[in-house]
């Protein structure tokens, strides 16, 4: 019998074999969409937009009843809103490769490689009356605009910000060394973001505290820099209680105490405030990361018209001001402030100080700072090392 | 063989500790579904029947369920079909390769989740180019629950012998009349077994779905998945958990009496 | 002759002939003919299993042999053994596969030792009734969803849960989240799968080889390892397959409750999404389907396969 079902497992083994010969280059990637140029005018609506977001971005009520912007858009346009959300720019991505959703608000990490792989269409922004209203700085950047075509509208953006336990941190500090050096303090009680994308905030760190590195640009690092970098965060290693990818993690985990300090997102903290938790954050003083989001239109977007009302909607003074109100992010309407009180604290609108902020951006071979002696680590190389360093 | 007395209880009391270390983390869900914390910080800061409300409004939720009550289902169903066949082929006959077959039947439930989830991936979006959609996600389920299926329906046919079904034949019954009248009420309950087992593991299951399931589709899992980082509907999660187990105790003491039932016959 | 009349029965009216419809021709020709039974049996389901399954995992496999080109992200058809020889050879891979068997080895000691007892006692010294209570009892929390599960663990390590809780007046503290959060979290999840085989097995065991034993002059442990262990072998290492596999493929759990550690499950699920290096994924995936063939193979002869 033994002989018999190995016989067996050999015609097994052949048959799929030479199915596998025939289907060949049966896994073919997703090609380079065909560069039709924009839509020129809009149809009708369709009824229906599946909209991909980060949380919190696109809020109907089923959260919290007073936090909810897309009813109005559902009643105006009559457009029925299925949103899905991700953690990462990363799953983002991911999604989008899929094909089953019309609009992604992509970060700059995730905007360009969007583009370069054809998942999202240009965008006609004279069809969308709200685009004029943008904050002309926030416009023809370079992770929305590429050879002179738009994109996407760009939403709101901000930083990552540094989020700490006023317990255990009776002065608010001033510098991210809580997290790096001096993260032994309160080991195995430090967070941070779970993507390769924070490689750049070790980066940053470093651009003020080892100057004799040269890094110029968090996301152009030469080998050298790079293994500074790497090496960093594997020191911050075994003091990390978890990385989180996902908010519910980071709010669970300052409200147990099982982490005190780390880096967050405005909205994190605002969740964490309306629970009573002590906790606050602060702009440290080397800089930080951050991100400027782009919504766009994905080429397989089976609600094309929908997609662009969404994208006239979310751009219009009041949703924009709710939308970004909601996540603690500077706007990018110019007259949301209208309806926001905050606005100065998030320095809306101020494009020195968005300059300080180095957004993510997907890091290619070529520099992005420009250097042409030497490449760079490419994001593959990133997403390689990452693993290594969560070990 | 006896077994004395002071074993018997040693045995009974590790496992009643056992099963209540078991019970307790459920009971923290129980309790987390009253908490008025919405991000289950605990101990829970107060108690409230809000998202007990909430959950059974929540056109999210009830949707998720239909979807995985309906998944569920069909693939138990189709599972049935096909777990049975191959019980009786492998059982009842001997031939070339029976021991390969009955690897490949078992491989969807020993090879990790993820693999098959990837590989079933491939195959469709890649390969065959067909969209992800609820069939897909039916065919993935069917294919790892026709196992325990299988098994139970094999473990009954192996002690039925087949004495009844020859007699049947000889009294002039055709093999369709012999199969309805003759073995499959003696293979009811185990077939109910291994369905029942194939339903909860479908109903369940994240892992494959996650990597089957088109972006229409959402059963509990992915619900339960999405909701879970949100922290106003985190409660309502617990609550759905508190609702399946409560549900879940009446088909599983039907399912344990009817086969007991059978044991102490056969 | 007796002086019991027979029971008078009704003159029978005789049965008539059965009809010769299709469906009978097609029962008698398949009750003489058992290979076109098998055949008929055999094809639907292995038409099945083999056209969606085994396609799909060999297709899988043989994208291990391929590479993904980092710059545009299209998949390199061409033969290379690269991926799979930097997954075997690099010590990162190795150290995770190693972590990876370990948890899984782990995770079956603790789940068999603790269903042993449980099986053992609803088995041979629970009464029917007991038992019937008993499997409810084990059954059931495998309906409470394992998402739901995990996180009421990652609820119950936390500093402030109630483990920490629980042994902080002796001095203890929760372990918290990482490799040991893992390991005892998998083995709660697994914990019923592992239970109910051994179960079965044990009931199996007829009480006569266990009357004749006595008999025979055994006393309760000769009885216990010289007929019920070797009865209850196959099934005991049934359960170790579900605990084993289960373990050596997942990623949610330890994403849950492991703090920042990796599993192998972990690297897969990545190379599939944030690196979109499916070749890299699949060789990943390699590792545990090579342990887990040679884990089957190795189990093959105690006949646990059949106690599934």
């Amino acid at each position: 019998m033994r002989t018999k079902s190995l016989k067996a497992l050999a015609a097994i083994g052949l048959s799929t074999a030479v199915i596998a010969a025939l289907t060949g280059c049966g896994t073919a990637g997703s090609g380079g969409g065909a560069a039709a140029g924009p839509v020129d005018k809009l149809g009708k609506t369709e009824g229906a937009v599946k909209i991909l977001a980060w949380p919190g971005y696109v809020e109907d009520g089923s959260n919290d009843p007073k936090v909810d912007w897309v009813s109005d858009f559902t009643k105006a346009t009559g457009c029925k809103v299925e949103a899905k959300t991700f953690g990462t720019s990363d799953e983002a991505l991911n999604l989008m490769k899929t094909g089953d959703y019309d609009v992604v608000s992509a970060s700059g990490d995730a905007s360009l490689r969007l583009i370069a792989s054809g998942d999202v269409v240009e965008v006609n922004t004279k069809l969308l009356k709200n685009y004029d209203g943008i904050f002309p700085f926030l416009k023809d950047r370079a992770w929305n605009t590429v050879d002179g075509k738009h994109y996407g509208v760009p939403h709101g953006y901000g930083a990552n910000l540094l989020m700490y336990n006023t317990e255990t941190y009776p002065t608010a500090p001033t510098s991210w060394d809580v997290v790096f050096d001096k993260a032994s303090e309160h080991q195995g009680k430090i967070t941070a973001y779970d993507s390769p994308i924070y490689i750049a905030d070790a980066a940053v760190y470093l651009m003020a505290h080892k100057p004799e590195l040269k890094i110029t640009n968090p996301y152009a690092l030469d080998q050298k820099q790079f293994d500074a970098a790497v090496s960093l965060l594997k020191e911050q290693r075994p003091n990390i209680s978890e990385y989180w990818g996902d908010y519910l993690k980071e709010v669970q985990s300052f409200q147990s105490g099982d982490s005190v300090a780390g880096t967050t997102w405005q909205v994190i903290q605002n969740t964490l405030e309306s629970e009573g938790a002590k906790t606050a954050v602060v702009l440290p003083e080397e800089g930080a990361t951050g991100w400027s989001d782009t919504w766009m239109i994905s080429s397989k977007a089976k609600n094309p018209n929908c997609s662009y009302a969404w994208l006239d909607y979310i751009s219009s003074p009041k949703a924009n001001a709710q939308a970004t109100a909601f996540f603690g992010e500077a706007p990018s309407s110019e007259k949301a402030c209208d309806f926001r009180d905050d606005c100065a604290s998030y320095h809306a609108g101020d494009a020195d100080y968005a300059k300080k902020i180095w957004y993510w951006t997907t890091p290619i071979a070529k520099c992005l700072d420009g250097r042409t002696d030497v490449k760079c680590i490419d994001y593959a190389g990133w997403t390689t090392a990452w693993q290594q360093i969560r070990n | 063989m006896r077994i004395s007395l002071g074993t018997r209880v040693t045995l009974g009391i590790i496992t009643a500790v056992i099963l209540l270390v078991v019970y307790v983390p459920l009971l923290v869900v129980l309790i987390n579904s009253f908490s008025t914390s919405s991000s289950l910080t605990w101990p829970p800061p107060g108690l409230t029947l809000e998202w007990w409300g909430r959950a059974f409004r929540s056109d999210g939720a009830l949707e998720a369920v239909g979807t995985s009550a309906l998944v569920a289902l069909v693939s138990s169903a189709l599972a049935l079909i096909l777990g049975t066949m191959l019980s009786f082929a492998l059982q009842r006959f001997s031939f070339f390769g029976r021991n390969t077959v009955n690897l490949l039947v078992i491989l969807p439930i020993a090879l990790p989740g993820i693999i098959t989830g990837i590989a079933l991936n491939n195959l469709f979006r890649t390969i065959l180019g067909v969209p992800l959609s609820i069939w897909t996600v039916i065919i993935a389920h069917t294919t790892f629950c026709i196992v325990t299926v299988f098994n139970n329906a094999v473990a009954r046919l192996r002690r039925m012998g087949t004495s009844f079904e020859e007699a049947s034949a000889d009294l002039g019954a055709g093999i369709w009349t012999t199969f309805r009248l003759v073995t499959f009420p003696q293979l009811r309950s185990a077939l109910l077994t291994g369905g029942l087992l194939a339903f909860a593991l479908s109903f369940d299951e994240i892992v494959v779905t996650t990597f089957t399931a088109g972006s229409g589709v959402r059963t509990l899992p992915m619900f339960i998945i999405d909701n879970v980082a949100r922290p106003n509907q985190a409660p309502i999660v617990s609550v759905i958990a508190v609702v399946l187990v409560i549900v879940s105790i009446v088909p599983i003491a039907l399912a344990q009496k009817l086969s007991g039932s059978e044991q102490q016959r056969g | 002759m007796s002086t019991i009349a027979p029971a008078t029965t009704p003159p029978r009216t005789p049965t008539p002939p059965p009809r010769r419809t299709a469906a009978r021709r097609g029962s008698v020709y398949l009750s003489a003919h058992p290979r076109a039974r098998l055949a008929l049996l055999l094809s639907a389901p292995l038409f099945w299993l083999g056209a969606v399954y085994v396609v799909a995992l060999a297709l899988l496999l043989v994208t291990a042999f391929w590479t993904t080109d980092t710059y545009t992200g299209q998949i390199r058809t061409e033969f290379t053994l690269d991926n799979v020889v930097t997954v075997v050879t690099n010590a990162f891979y190795q150290g995770i596969t190693l972590r990876t068997i370990g948890i899984a080895l782990a995770v079956t000691a603790i789940d068999v030792a603790l269903a042993l007892p449980i099986a053992y006692f609803m088995a041979m010294v629970a009464s029917p009734a007991l038992q019937r209570t008993l499997v409810v009892l084990v059954l059931t929390p495998l309906w409470a969803s394992y998402l739901v599960k995990a996180f009421a663990w990652r609820s119950v390590l936390s500093s402030d849960g109630i483990l920490d809780w629980l042994l902080r007046p002796f001095g203890g503290s929760t372990p918290g989240y990482g490799i040991a959060a893992t390991i005892i979290t998998l083995s709660y999840l697994w914990l019923p799968y592992v239970i109910l085989p051994i179960y079965a097995g044990l009931e199996r065991v007829p009480s006569s080889l266990l009357e004749a034993s006595g008999d025979l002059g055994g006393r309760s442990w000769a009885t216990l390892r010289l007929v019920v262990w070797p009865m209850a072998l196959p099934a005991i290492i049934a359960g170790t397959i579900f605990s084993f596999s289960l373990s050596l493929g997942d990623y949610i759990t330890i994403g849950i409750v492991g703090g920042g550690a990796q599993m192998l499950g972990t690297l897969v699920y990545q190379d599939i999404g944030a690196a979109n290096n499916l070749p890299l994924a699949s060789a990943i995936a390699l590792i545990p389907i090579v342990v887990i063939f040679g884990y089957l193979f190795l189990v093959r002869r105690t006949g646990a396969l059949d106690n599934l």
